[in-house]
């Protein structure tokens, strides 16, 4: 048999825990596919596919799945500096139509390009694709190529929903930009029917070989047709979750504890006094935002539930919203970690997103414990969720996009609330800090990573504690 | 206690939220009255849950996040001609359910025409103009109504599958009355196939051994149930986007090839939903087994990360020759991220991944230990865990009831795959067992999952096959029965009567 080691990182220069053979014989996370998949979007101007695309990418990088969206209206603004008018969409202006076509072959070439240079494993290919023949090319290309394509249509006739799409994030657009608002409405409006006479929507009969889910009326419907594998799967149970109901999302973290005073990480504290304060106000603070339905979820830590019980309403105890498991660390200041695992501290230092403790947790790990609550945040309406740092940060990070290597490092102080609330194609975060004093518990990375320096380097960005 | 200017933090560089609104909570928080009389928290001692008490009594203010969120019991109604699997989805879906932690329950209408009309001649007596047995059906699908009901309102059950044709929109129209005086939701599953060779191969495999058919040769059986379907052709109304587009439902169409998902309301159905778009009927086998002998196993030592044996070598080496003997198409094998899971899978000389979610469970304080530590240290744990295996934590650990909500997508993603190896741990191996065989969660800790031997699953008729194959390497016992006194008063022998031995 091959000689097992743990990876340590002078072997792989990997600061994880799985237990490698040196024969590489091994993945250490699921495979989620092995092809590339090619996700194509489909459906008339002003149906939510950007907002669709964005937010599919968003989700699939936050649960480990490289992915890059490529919007063909970006690549026609490079191409056409300026916009006129909605006449550049009509189907007869052939020179128009040659651009177009040029644009899409230009995005599919970097589709390539991502795939096979960058390590992508999910494009999503964001255009109107409103006609069987250019679908046709799209999946002629993927085919030579080996790549999975999976269709998402989105399918909408509500003139409510559209206009309101139209007003959130067209009018916003370089397109439209010197416009006024009327002025765009009715150009955006052509713009929709020169697409009209010639769309196609994936015919049910015709399509029955491809894999597909097409969406009507923001998600009342969905049919889907053969899910090939796992990838397609959560994307599927993804886009089924998701809803556009306007809600703010709120998130903080326990008040001060008392192992927080004196710089200790993990462990299961109560509150201290200031704490207990904070809550009070988080009380007064979420009275005032007169939040109608208010789901309030904390985690399984004496900490959190202190929290939620000043605010006076049901809440829910999820264990997976635990602060990251410090394993051999739990209750260790920072200075007792570099004295007795002072290479574990570097470790961390240098990849603080996959380094796992002994014995313990890695924001890797963390996001993977947490996607079940990202799914029924997406679910749900309002919500309060009160939980740690390390959570925090990866709700976070979901939220606002922040890759893997800024996770580690976003600032979530205690007793400040964070509120977001979804717009256009993002999120707005309003920032509460509620008056309370607390100590400081943010550990920037150090200058030095290097296992071999002095302590007093690593201790350098310890904040102050008891 | 030090205050230094430093350690407070004020984000200045972030916008405050308006002025109204900070003024009010600020203000309230600043005065420096006590915050009205905060809850005690007391953990509850079996499951390690924090929860308020008054008087020394536990409050019933908070509650577990549980997979059943809605106050409101949900009713699942399956739709469809027979031989289009209603059945075999509903059993499964019930014993999904329940494994993940939703009182579920399935009635099943064609039981209750079984129990009334107790020998069943023809398909003549499915026939649209046969009164006498309409109104025999009609009785029997309102006594099951009348047990959902009080599965429901009564007996806690908080998902009730109700299983029957119910191909008319009359029928469905009226049990969604039901429901809706009874303030359930409800959520129909429609199966829909057309082709002949998946009809034939249900009625093989389901129908000729129903007790309808058991004194019928296999022909007459078929011909006979071919009847019986065509009496509901007739008069079948399948769910209609349309005409149906205000009820909440998932059309199934072909097996899994496609699928209509209309108006889901919540958690459970959204879950609901997820499963039955990635459960197949392609027939594989999943073979179950632990890692081999580990150090800590010969020690009588739970938890840890040890590696394996001699005999646990011998082991794995064994179970690459069993694995290539099986000749298997395809084969996955996954292991945990423990030392010996791996060196396991490593003699098998083939691809495996890694899952986290496999690792065995945490047993926090008394991880490595041997049982007779943890009595003489934690004799009340221990005790407490004897006295409920399957929702006892550990201190800073692990309940097996935690074990099934992290092994939830193994079991997702062991439904989307064919054949797969699973190389894994005791507890682990258990709650997946009890997933695939039906177990209850009494019976989840004790399920045998001993060493060196390999389960071989096949998914047959409307349940699991069983294989166990013992690979005839010696291994130690790890398997401890539960003793017969569970009370936290008991003496050190009566406590450590059941351990198995080791060195």
């Amino acid at each position: 048999g091959s000689f097992l080691c743990q990876g340590g990182l002078p072997n792989n220069g990997r600061a994880d825990k799985p237990w490698e053979s040196l024969s590489r014989h091994l993945t250490s996370v699921p495979q989620f596919c092995n092809s590339p998949t090619l996700i194509v979007m489909v459906g008339l101007p002003a149906r939510g596919k950007t907002y669709i695309s964005k937010k599919l990418t968003r989700y699939l990088n936050w649960i480990g799945v490289p992915t890059k969206m490529f919007n063909v209206g970006q690549y026609r603004r490079e191409a056409v500096k300026i916009y006129k008018n909605f006449e550049f969409f009509k189907p007869d202006n052939e020179e128009a139509m040659r651009i177009r076509k040029a644009c899409a072959a230009a995005a599919l070439k970097d589709v390539s390009s991502y795939f096979t240079k960058e390590q992508g494993q999910v494009a999503v290919f964001d255009a109107t694709n409103t006609t069987r023949e250019r679908r046709a090319v799209i999946m002629s290309v993927a085919k030579e190529k080996g790549y999975k394509v999976f269709f998402v249509e989105s399918i909408c006739d509500d003139p409510e929903i559209i206009a309101e799409n139209i007003k959130q994030v067209k009018f916003g657009s370089p397109d439209y930009v010197d416009r006024d608002i009327d002025e765009a409405m009715a150009d955006f409006v052509q713009r929709i029917e020169c697409y009209k006479a010639s769309y196609m929507p994936i015919d049910d009969d015709k399509d029955r070989k491809l894999s597909y889910i097409k969406i009507f009326d923001v998600g009342i419907r969905y049919l889907v047709n053969r899910v090939q594998d796992h990838i397609q799967s959560r994307i599927v149970y993804y886009l089924m979750n998701i809803h556009v109901t306007p809600r703010s999302i709120y998130l903080s973290r326990h008040g001060e504890s008392e192992l927080n005073l004196l710089g200790r990480i993990g462990g299961d504290s109560g509150l201290s006094p200031r704490g207990q304060k904070y809550a009070s106000a988080l009380a007064a603070f979420i009275k005032g935002q007169n939040i109608k339905d208010l789901k309030v979820w904390t985690s399984h830590m004496k900490r959190t539930i202190q929290t939620a019980e000043a605010v006076g309403v049901q809440y829910e105890q999820w264990k997976a919203l635990n602060e990251i498991d410090a394993g051999v660390c739990e209750e260790l200041t920072y200075e007792e970690i570099q004295q007795n695992f002072p290479e574990e501290f570097a470790l961390r230092d240098q990849d603080k997103y996959r380094y796992r403790y002994p014995k313990g947790e890695s924001y890797e790990d963390l996001v993977h414990r947490l996607e079940p609550v990202i799914m029924e945040l997406e679910r749900q309406e309002n919500v309060l969720v009160i939980c740690h740092q390390a959570v925090m940060r990866c709700l976070l990070a979901y939220f606002l996009d922040k890759p893997a290597d800024e996770l580690p490092y976003l600032k979530c102080p205690l007793h400040t609330v964070l509120k977001l609330t979804p717009i256009a194609y993002g999120c707005k975060v309003e920032s509460c800090f509620l008056n309370i004093g607390a100590v400081n518990t943010h550990r920037e990375k150090p200058a030095n990573v290097d296992v071999n320096r002095d302590p007093e380097e690593a201790l350098q960005t310890v904040p102050d504690h008891i | 206690m030090k205050h230094r200017s430093s350690s407070e933090q004020h984000p200045a560089k972030n916008p405050r939220i308006p002025a109204e609104v900070a003024s009010t909570s600020a203000t309230d928080g600043m005065e420096d009255k006590t915050p009205p009389n905060p809850r005690e928290l007391t953990q509850n001692p079996l499951k390690k849950i924090w929860m308020p008490y008054k008087n020394g009594l536990p409050e019933k203010h908070i509650s577990q996040r549980k997979v059943c969120m809605t106050n409101c019991p949900t009713l699942i109604v399956t739709v469809g001609l027979p031989a289009r699997g209603k059945t075999y989805i509903s059993k499964k879906l019930t014993r999904y359910l329940n494994w993940i932690g939703v009182s579920t329950k399935e009635f099943n209408v064609g039981q209750y025409r079984r129990e009334f009309v107790k020998i069943y001649k023809s398909f003549e007596f499915f026939r649209p103009d046969n009164e006498e047995g309409l109104k025999i059906r009609q009785q029997c699908a309102s006594a099951a109504l009348n047990d959902v009901r009080y599965y429901l309102t009564e007996e806690g059950g908080q998902v009730a599958v109700f299983d029957a044709t119910n191909t008319t929109r009359e029928r469905r129209e009226t049990i969604i009355q039901f429901a809706e005086q009874n303030g359930f939701k409800v959520f129909f599953v429609e199966s829909v196939c057309e082709d002949p060779d998946v009809i034939q191969e249900n009625i093989v495999q389901v129908k000729l051994g129903s007790p309808d058919y058991t004194n019928c040769n296999t022909e007459d059986a078929v011909q006979d149930f071919m009847k019986r379907i065509k009496c509901y052709e007739n008069s079948y109304e399948t769910l209609d986007e349309v005409l149906d587009r205000d009820l909440s439902f998932i059309k199934i169409m072909d097996v899994g090839q496609r699928y209509l998902v209309n108006r889901v309301l919540d958690h459970i159905q959204s879950r609901i939903v997820y499963y039955l778009m990635n459960i197949h009927i392609t027939p594989r086998s999943i073979y179950l087994c632990r890692h081999g002998e580990s150090d800590l196993n010969v020690k009588g030592r739970i938890g840890g990360d040890s590696g394996l044996t001699p005999r646990g070598k011998e082991f794995a080496k064994k179970l690459s020759q069993f694995i290539q003997k099986q000749k298997i198409s395809d084969l996955k094998v996954w292991t945990s991220q423990m030392k010996r899971t791996i060196q396991t899978a490593e003699a098998l000389s083939v691809p495996y991944e890694q899952w986290k979610v496999l690792n065995e469970i945490d047993a926090g304080v008394c991880e490595e230990m041997m049982y007779e530590e943890i009595q003489e240290n934690y004799p009340l744990e221990f005790a407490l865990r004897d006295q409920d295996k399957y929702r006892y934590r550990y201190p800073k650990g692990e309940s097996y009831e935690d074990l099934v909500q992290r092994l939830e997508p193994v079991i997702m993603e062991l439904e989307r795959q064919e054949n797969v190896l699973v190389i894994c741990h005791q507890a682990v191996m258990r709650c997946l067992l009890a997933y695939f065989l039906d177990k209850t969660a009494e019976e989840l800790p004790y399920l045998k999952c001993s060493l060196h031997t390999v389960l071989k699953l096949t998914p047959v008729a409307y349940g699991c096959k069983v294989e166990s194959i013992s690979l005839n390497v010696e291994a130690v016992d790890t398997h401890r029965e539960r003793p017969e006194n569970v009370e936290v008063s008991r003496m050190s022998e009566e406590a450590l009567l059941t351990v198995p031995a080791h060195l």
